[in-house]
């Protein structure tokens, strides 16, 4: 039987340590609502998702209460609208009307996020893909809590390049678009290298079509936790290092799996993944830079940086993969820097540039995520900013991403604040040099030699 | 046909005073609740006590029994919380 040391640590996690289950995530098939009517069309998916998640706020307090682990998000992702809209957009604007219903249906069922405005062009765009793209910039200003995506590239295709070269130029849309509010609305884009089918976590969640007609995934965290467990091991050799996140990564995602499971019961959809995600948020003690530098930098960013994250990525997932039936989404330590202290720190000392970011993000999932940016910065440099992002994702046969704000009317030595879990970040500095003639060529970047398998 | 055994861990964290057993047990008494095991210890110099109690005999659901121990808790300055003890038996237990 369980003894009360047992119960006083599980506890000790949740109180003093910000262990909680970060998100359940329901991701809805819309391909069932696919008209070439565009009313009929919105009522469908409005219908589809106010009806399938119409409990999923209920039911995660009812578990946070029973078992008092709290559930800080309840989220909803879709397929992507791109394949949706098709049939029925035949304008930018149009398919601004589908993400005018998602974020109705997201505020009449209580979610904080809806994810799968997104299109998948790895190779190439068609009308609807394009369209959607274009409309990005209005569908984030005018909608509250609807989430964006792209899949640009991916180790099978290789890079759309043209898709590259327009990302750039909407993101600084996006930037212009909401620039009385410190550019935020970017927060709610990201662009993907070989983007997973199942992610939970936002921006970048989205309802794959080699997904079920519902399925309830659910990213854990807690950095506090693995961090508290390292102080207790200082001086120790890399075993007992590896050991120590091993073991507590291990209970951080049981506590993951038994929520997904529970929410899956109770909502009467099936399990999908546990993400294996440490995920930090801007409190005190929630930082996966304090983790590096427990396991030994004076600062994220130092040399040793690159090593110690590979290492912290990889036990975590060994102790994750024994403690979840089925895992997948992300999985790996995040590095947002403006959603975590130690990261937001490490700025604020010169510790860290974008491109030791860059490198960290070869070891880690997923990619440069929420880092602000001069807003004078060019849109083709934005633009070889994300090539080089998809190129490590494209080679490494891993998920990248880039998640960056260009803020309107500031620069290197600004703060923007996000606000709530967003958290503030400091603008960090951009190479100046141009990569204009690179981005200008068009076309796609081909496949790596190594994605031809068969 | 009686229902499986429900098994909620009860925690109770606190400054020690006389009484805070008996306080809590005749809330589970008054309610039917049936206590399978009670251990008690002093961390950091606070009062610590856990109990697993079987919930299934009481008539009340599970979150009014928590809300209501809560508000017991209140009273006699101390925390009291309820949780189903699969998240322990998860975390402890291959």
């Amino acid at each position: 039987m369980i003894n009360i040391w047992e119960v006083h640590e599980t506890n000790k996690m949740i109180e003093h340590e910000n262990l909680d289950v970060r998100t359940i995530t329901i991701g809805i098939s819309l391909l069932d609502c696919i008209d070439s009517d565009l009313k009929r069309l919105n009522e469908k998916i409005y219908r589809k998702i106010t009806t399938i998640a119409k409990d999923l706020v209920k039911v995660g307090e009812e578990i946070e209460q029973e078992y008092g682990i709290p559930i800080v998000n309840k989220r909803i992702s879709v397929t992507p609208i791109a394949l949706i809209g098709g049939a029925a957009c035949k304008s930018p604007e149009d398919f601004a009307t589908i993400a005018d219903t998602m974020d109705a249906a997201a505020k009449a069922v209580g979610v904080n996020l809806i994810g799968g405005y997104s299109a998948l062009v790895s190779k190439g765009m068609t009308k609807a893909d394009e369209m959607l793209i274009r409309s990005i910039p209005d569908a984030l200003c005018r909608t509250e809590r609807v989430c964006s995506s792209v899949n640009l590239a991916s180790t099978k295709t290789g890079i759309n390049m043209d898709a590259v070269k327009l990302m750039g130029e909407i993101l600084l849309e996006v930037a212009e678009h909401s620039k009385d509010r410190d550019s935020v609305d970017c927060m709610k884009l990201v662009v993907f290298c070989n983007a997973p089918d199942d992610n939970p976590f936002m921006a970048g969640a989205f309802h794959g079509v080699t997904e079920a007609d519902a399925v309830i995934h659910v990213g854990v965290s807690g950095p506090g936790v693995v961090k508290t467990a390292l102080e207790k091991v200082r001086g120790e050799n890399f075993e007992t290092l590896c050991e120590t996140i091993k073991k507590t990564a291990f209970k951080v995602t049981r506590v993951g799996q038994l929520v997904a499971k529970e929410a899956s019961r109770r909502l009467n959809i099936p399990f999908g993944i546990v993400d294996l995600s440490l995920a930090p948020t801007p409190a005190i003690g929630d930082s996966v830079a304090d983790i590096l530098c427990e396991i030994g930098l004076e600062y994220a960013g130092a040399p040793g940086t690159t090593a110690a994250l590979a290492l912290l990525n990889d036990q975590v997932k060994k102790g994750g993969v024994m403690a979840s039936s089925y895992v997948g989404g992300l999985s790996g330590a995040f590095i947002p820097v403006s959603e975590d202290q130690g990261m937001i720190d490490a700025v604020t000392a010169n510790a860290i540039t974008l491109e030791k970011l860059e490198a960290m993000t070869c070891v880690c999932s997923v990619g440069l995520d929420m880092i602000a940016i001069p807003g004078d910065t060019k849109a083709s440099t934005i633009s070889g900013i994300i090539a080089d992002e998809m190129a490590l994702g494209m080679v490494n046969q891993k998920t990248t991403a880039a998640r960056l704000i260009p803020v309107i009317g500031k620069g290197v030595g600004d703060t923007v604040e996000f606000g709530g879990l967003f958290g503030y970040a400091p603008i960090m500095p951009v190479n100046q040099y141009s990569c204009e003639a690179f981005i200008n060529r068009g076309g796609r970047i081909p496949a790596p030699i190594h994605s031809f398998k068969n | 046909m009686e229902k499986a055994v429900d098994k909620t861990i009860i925690t109770v964290v606190g400054k020690d005073t006389v009484g805070i057993i008996a306080k809590v047990c005749t809330y589970l008494a008054d309610n039917h609740i049936n206590v399978l095991d009670i251990s008690q210890t002093i961390i950091q110099g606070f009062f610590n006590m856990m109990m697993i109690v079987d919930l299934n005999t009481s008539e009340k659901p599970f979150a009014e029994c928590a809300k209501e121990l809560e508000e017991l808790g209140e009273v006699i300055g101390v925390t009291i919380k309820c949780q189903r003890e699969e998240i322990f038996d998860m975390m402890h237990r291959i």
